[in-house]
């Protein structure tokens, strides 16, 4: 009843091995896979008709597509809207690798810190380069805010440039011990059923409890499954807007 | 002490840190709730802004926690 068994990755078989390092397909793999279909199918699916008057599928992806241009726009500008395909392509990746990680004995791949890491990684070089790419040296000035005294200038300055370090570690941690967390607190809870099963009737009527806290949690899992989906999305949002109007 | 119960104390302290983030996350939505009742219509507005400080709060939060679990069982 070991509650962290459930994250572990399994080879299930090797692919090649570079220089010491084993490249195995894993059960992690499988359901980058897997959602990657999902989300094909939803995508396309949905576009394939072009309906006047859309169909279930068509306005779902309606909505989905709506939903992220709306969020880009309004905290990016319209500017923004050329990194479209980079947001929703990491909203929806998350959101599928999320929900479906809920789903008893399957696999969650955003609970592994390297998977998250490569998105905030993703992110936060983009910011970089198209920063200074797009402003030069002007970028710099994200580091200045502007109208405070000269005298606590380099103490400002320097919290900024910290907080900007620190972006990638609190974006990818965020995800990862909220799914981890999640998953450990509902293992632990159905831990609690089975323990009260093994004593027998009573502990029959004793474990409806935790298993009715089970389902509840279930749902509270949903809800953060879409939620962090959703900030990470508005992170990478706000972290774009920074590249595209530096300065305060 | 036993290294393995000094482990558990520090990950049951480090848990505390999660206290703050209760109380930071709580005035956000209790203070936009509050706000949203005076003026509905400015409230969809903020949604976005809302979000953004709960995840930032949030983090510091789970910072904390990070450390509980990897005392637990990383370390």
């Amino acid at each position: 009843m070991d509650p962290i068994h459930q994250f572990q990755i399994k080879n299930l078989f090797p692919i090649a091995r570079v220089g010491g390092v084993e490249i195995a397909f894993t059960n992690s793999t499988v359901f980058m896979l897997l959602s990657l279909a999902i989300i094909l199918l939803f995508v396309v699916g949905g576009t394939s008709r072009r309906a006047l008057v859309p169909g279930r599928l068509q306005s779902m992806a309606e909505v989905s597509y709506e939903f992220v241009s709306d969020t880009l726009r309004s905290t990016a500008g319209p500017e923004g809207m050329k990194f479209f395909p980079l947001v929703f392509s990491i909203f929806m990746f998350i959101l599928v690798l999320n929900v479906i990680g809920i789903i008893p004995y399957t696999f969650s791949v955003t609970s592994h810190i390297i998977i998250t890491v490569a998105f905030a990684l993703l992110v936060f070089f983009t910011v970089i380069i198209y920063g200074f790419w797009k402003n030069g040296l002007r970028f710099l000035k994200l580091f200045v805010p502007s109208g405070i005294p000269i005298y606590i200038l380099p103490l400002v300055s320097f919290i900024e440039v910290m907080s900007f370090l620190s972006r990638p570690v609190s974006h990818s941690v965020r995800l990862f011990a909220n799914m981890l967390a999640g998953h450990i607190t509902l293992k632990v809870f159905g831990g609690f059923v089975t323990m009260l099963g093994a004593l027998g009737f009573l502990g029959w009527l004793g474990a409806l409890v935790p298993l009715g806290f089970t389902v509840a949690l279930t749902a509270l899992e949903l809800l953060v499954a879409f939620l962090q989906a959703y900030v990470f999305a508005i992170l990478t949002c706000i972290y774009l807007n920074d590249a595209i109007h530096p300065g305060h | 002490m036993d290294p393995q119960a000094a482990k558990m104390i520090g990950a049951g302290i480090a848990c505390i840190g999660m206290g703050g983030a209760g109380v930071g996350v709580g005035t956000i939505f209790g203070h936009y709730l509050a706000a949203a009742v005076r003026n509905p219509s400015a409230a969809q507005g903020q949604f976005a802004n809302l979000i953004f400080g709960f995840a930032v709060t949030e983090a510091l939060g789970i910072f904390s926690l990070l450390i509980a679990l990897l005392l637990l069982f990383a370390l």
